[in-house]
C-alpha cells in the first residue's frame, strides 16, 4: 500500500552559498530602501502636524527634525528615495520585458546605485 | 456539459487570491510617483529648516498642498502594498496577520494624520 518514502531531493544552494551578485544585492536594496522610508515619512508627518497644532508645538518638533538626528534622517531617506525611485523605473523598464541579459541589467543596477548618490548630492545642493 | 468557463475555474486559484490586482496598483502607482516626488521632494527641502510663518505659507498654497496630500496617500498606498509583499516573504501564520494588519492601520493612521495637518494649514 501507500508507503512513506523519504525522497531524497536536492536542496537548492542557500543564499550564502553563493557569490554576492549584483543584480541580487540591487534588487534586495529596492526592498530595504522602500521600507525603511516609513522612517522618513513619520517624521515627516509629524513634523507636518506640530506646524498646523501651532508656533509652540512646532519648535519643538521642528528642533527635533532639524538636529543632527533629523538631518541622519532625512539625508538617509533622500538617498533611499533616489535608490527607490532609480530601481523602481528600472523595475518597469524589466516589466516591459527589456534589459533582462547579464550585462545590461549589471550596468542598470551600477546606474541606480551610482545615479542615487549623485541625484542625492544634487538635491541637496538644490534645495 | 460543463458550465464553468476554464477561466471562471482558474480564477482566485492564485497564491496571492487576487490575480495581478496587487502588481497593476503597484505599477501604476510607482509611475504616479515618479512624476510627483521629485517636486515634492524640492518643495517639502525647502520649507524643511524655514520658520513656523514659511511651513505655513508654503503649505496654505494650492499646489504644494495638493502634491503633498497625493504623494502622502499615493506613497503609502504603495508602501503598504510593499511592505506586505515583504512580511508575506518572511513571516507566517498568525503573525502574519498580525504584521499584515498591523502596516495596513499604520499606513492609514499616517494618511489621516498628514492629511488632517494639510487641511488644518490649507484651509
Amino acid at each position: 500500500m501507500a508507503e512513506i518514502k523519504p525522497v531524497e531531493r536536492p536542496l537548492s544552494p542557500h543564499l550564502q552559498i553563493y557569490r554576492p551578485q549584483l543584480t541580487a544585492i540591487s534588487s534586495i536594496l529596492t526592498r530595504i530602501t522602500g521600507n525603511g522610508l516609513i522612517v522618513g515619512v513619520v517624521l515627516m508627518v509629524w513634523w507636518l502636524l506640530a506646524a498646523a497644532s501651532g508656533q509652540e508645538y512646532f519648535d519643538f518638533v521642528n528642533a527635533i527634525a532639524t538636529s543632527w538626528f533629523g538631518d541622519l534622517v532625512f539625508t538617509l531617506s533622500l538617498l533611499a528615495v533616489w535608490y527607490h525611485y532609480l530601481a523602481g523605473l528600472r523595475h518597469l523598464y524589466f516589466d516591459a520585458g527589456r534589459g533582462l541579459d547579464i550585462p545590461t541589467a549589471e550596468l542598470l543596477g551600477w546606474v541606480c546605485i551610482g545615479g542615487s548618490v549623485v541625484l542625492t548630492i544634487i538635491t541637496i545642493i538644490l534645495v | 456539459m460543463r458550465y464553468l468557463t476554464d477561466r471562471k475555474r482558474a480564477e482566485g486559484k492564485g497564491a496571492s487570491g487576487t490575480g495581478t490586482e496587487h502588481h497593476w496598483y503597484m505599477s501604476v502607482s510607482a509611475v504616479g510617483l515618479a512624476l510627483m516626488v521629485p517636486t515634492f521632494l524640492f518643495i517639502f527641502g525647502r520649507a524643511l529648516g524655514s520658520g513656523h510663518d514659511v511651513v505655513l505659507a508654503t503649505f496654505a498654497k494650492p499646489f504644494p498642498a495638493i502634491l503633498t496630500g497625493l504623494v502622502l496617500v499615493i506613497g503609502l498606498q504603495h508602501f503598504r502594498r510593499g511592505a506586505q509583499m515583504m512580511i508575506e516573504d518572511y513571516a507566517r501564520g498568525s503573525t502574519r496577520k498580525i504584521l499584515v494588519i498591523s502596516v495596513i492601520t499604520f499606513s492609514y493612521f499616517l494618511m489621516a494624520c498628514g492629511l488632517f495637518a494639510l487641511a488644518k494649514i490649507a484651509l
